[in-house]
């Protein structure tokens, strides 16, 4: 596919009278070659791919391989079964989904790379969550994956989804903006509601470093995901109130892309700035390389 | 430039990392079939930040799952370093200290019972590959189409037999780009197409004049 705009999207909407998802279905198609059929069957796939990456995280403590991460989704679930949680039944339950995906994918586990290996629990989290509460069909489900990956597509585009070319903001940013677009949409959100979700979502990571420990996608990522599945949410509902963004999603995008090549290079993905760099961040690397860098 | 609703939404693969991981068992794969048969031995070197962070994200292992034929989905990945041995394959890891034109590159040479191989590649983000080099020409194959890369003589004509040979069985190139070493030495043709080509096709191509060998890779 080859969406140049979020604007674009929204203007297709209003000529055909469909819906975002058809949108990127035709777009996909042109691009591709590949039938609407074969695409709803490949993503079946993937979405069964993101259930089970996250039910193995939840049913098991995986630790990752270097050892400094795992365990904490089982421990966030333990939470949410003794009724503790302070987040709802929603956002608890995402939040599981969102950890035990990431310590999945730390562990070398299977998972769905949403837009990303690093930011793979956002999507997940929010979308399983919401289907198991609230019943959406699969066929809704994967609807709303394909409008998340059409706002994907724009930021591609426009920008980056690429740690070392942006920042976090253009993982875990992507991930969120691409999920409240599409939760925004499974919950009724009109096309303009769902736009509005995804600006309010990406427009409140700008600027955030990509700065992984010992360069390897596990500190902050796994908890990260974890917090951004609910801000996808939050994002969502505001925008699902009428909340409307004040700068546009293609400025929003934008702006992402100017602010990701300006930052130095120490906070993109090269694990050198910001946590990398702290006393106990250059620790735990020299202890899982062995020697100083 | 084009991405795939597969590419935003996937690949299905073993983390860590879509570039450090995902994006390494492609090329290794990509290598194992260019090979065109079993690896049994592998002299693997990484650069850059590929040869920096390779053991906390797999890459060694994602490199050897690609060449025992695993795809980036398969969870053997993470046990291919113990499980190559079994399978006959020597594979040796360097980590270059010199510096790459990109930060994440892998370079492979291979060999199997009867042929070698030699490539580059290069994980550019989110899973998706470019092999940058093949038996020492520079070449730029993204693996998002059938691709056909054709070894020949430098010589007048070869690009018109062979694009009337596909055209005169159906195939629409949708890029072609071709380079050579020197004048007049052997030059290289990468042509990708809407679909696969296939094995009669293929044969009659190699059997034209000035034509040393055809690979054709996959889409991924």
């Amino acid at each position: 596919m080859i969406i140049p705009s979020i604007e674009y999207i929204v203007q297709q909407t209003k000529e055909k009278a469909c819906p975002i998802w058809q949108v990127v279905i035709n777009e996909e198609m042109a691009d591709s070659g590949i039938t609407e059929e074969a695409i709803r069957e490949r993503l079946a796939q993937t979405y069964e791919a993101m259930k089970h990456a996250a039910a193995k995280g939840i049913t098991t403590s995986l630790r990752s391989v270097s050892g400094m991460t795992g365990g904490d989704a089982a421990k966030y679930y333990n939470h949410l079964k003794a009724g503790d949680p302070l987040l709802g039944d929603f956002c608890s339950k995402a939040v599981s989904y969102a950890l035990a995906t990431s310590e999945c994918n730390a562990s070398m586990g299977v998972i769905v790379a949403a837009p990303t290996a690093g930011s793979a629990g956002i999507m997940p989290g929010a979308f399983i969550a919401a289907q198991e509460i609230f019943g959406f069909s699969d066929r809704k489900m994967v609807n709303s994956l394909i409008t998340a990956g059409g706002v994907g597509g724009v930021i591609s585009e426009r920008a980056s989804l690429a740690g070392a070319v942006c920042g976090c903001q253009a993982e875990c940013g992507s991930a969120a903006a691409m999920t409240a677009a599409g939760i925004c949409e499974l919950f009724g959100g009109t096309v303009e509601q769902c736009m509005n979700a995804g600006a309010l979502a990406l427009k409140n990571c700008l600027g955030l470093a990509c700065d992984p420990v010992a360069g390897l996608v596990e500190v902050p990522c796994v908890k990260r995901n974890g917090m951004y599945t609910v801000f996808a949410i939050t994002a969502a509902d505001m925008a699902l109130s009428g909340i409307k963004s004040f700068i546009p999603f293609d400025e929003v995008i934008d702006s992402m892309n100017r602010i990701g090549r300006e930052m130095p290079a120490c906070i993109r993905e090269t694990g050198e700035g910001g946590l990398a760099a702290t006393p106990t961040g250059v620790a735990a690397r020299e202890k899982i390389f062995g020697e100083k860098k | 430039m084009a991405i795939g609703l597969f590419d935003v939404l996937g690949p299905i693969t073993v983390g860590p990392s879509s570039s450090h991981t995902a994006g390494a068992i492609r090329i290794g794969l990509i290598c194992k079939i260019l090979l065109g048969e079993r690896v049994k031995k592998a002299r693997i070197t990484f650069y850059g930040s590929f040869a920096e962070t390779y053991k906390g994200h797999g890459t060694d292992k994602a490199v050897v799952g690609g060449l025992l034929g695993f795809d980036t989905y398969n969870e053997q990945v993470r046990d291919s370093l113990t499980l190559a041995p079994l399978s006959g394959l020597d594979a040796e890891i360097i980590a270059s200290d010199i510096t790459a034109d990109h930060p994440n590159t892998v370079k492979i040479e291979a060999e199997g019972a009867n042929n070698k191989i030699s490539l580059a590649g290069i994980s550019v983000g989110g899973g998706a590959i470019r092999i940058s080099e093949i038996e020492g020409y520079k070449v730029d194959v993204a693996c998002r189409c059938d691709t056909l890369l054709i070894f020949n003589e430098d010589v007048g004509g070869v690009v018109a037999d062979v694009s009337g040979l596909l055209a005169d069985h159906g195939y629409n190139i949708a890029t072609l780009s071709l380079s050579r070493s020197r004048r007049g030495a052997g030059a290289i043709m990468v042509i990708e197409t809407d679909q696969a080509v296939d094995d009669d096709t293929a044969a009659k191509i190699e059997r034209t004049p000035h034509i040393i060998k055809l690979i054709r890779i996959p889409k991924l």
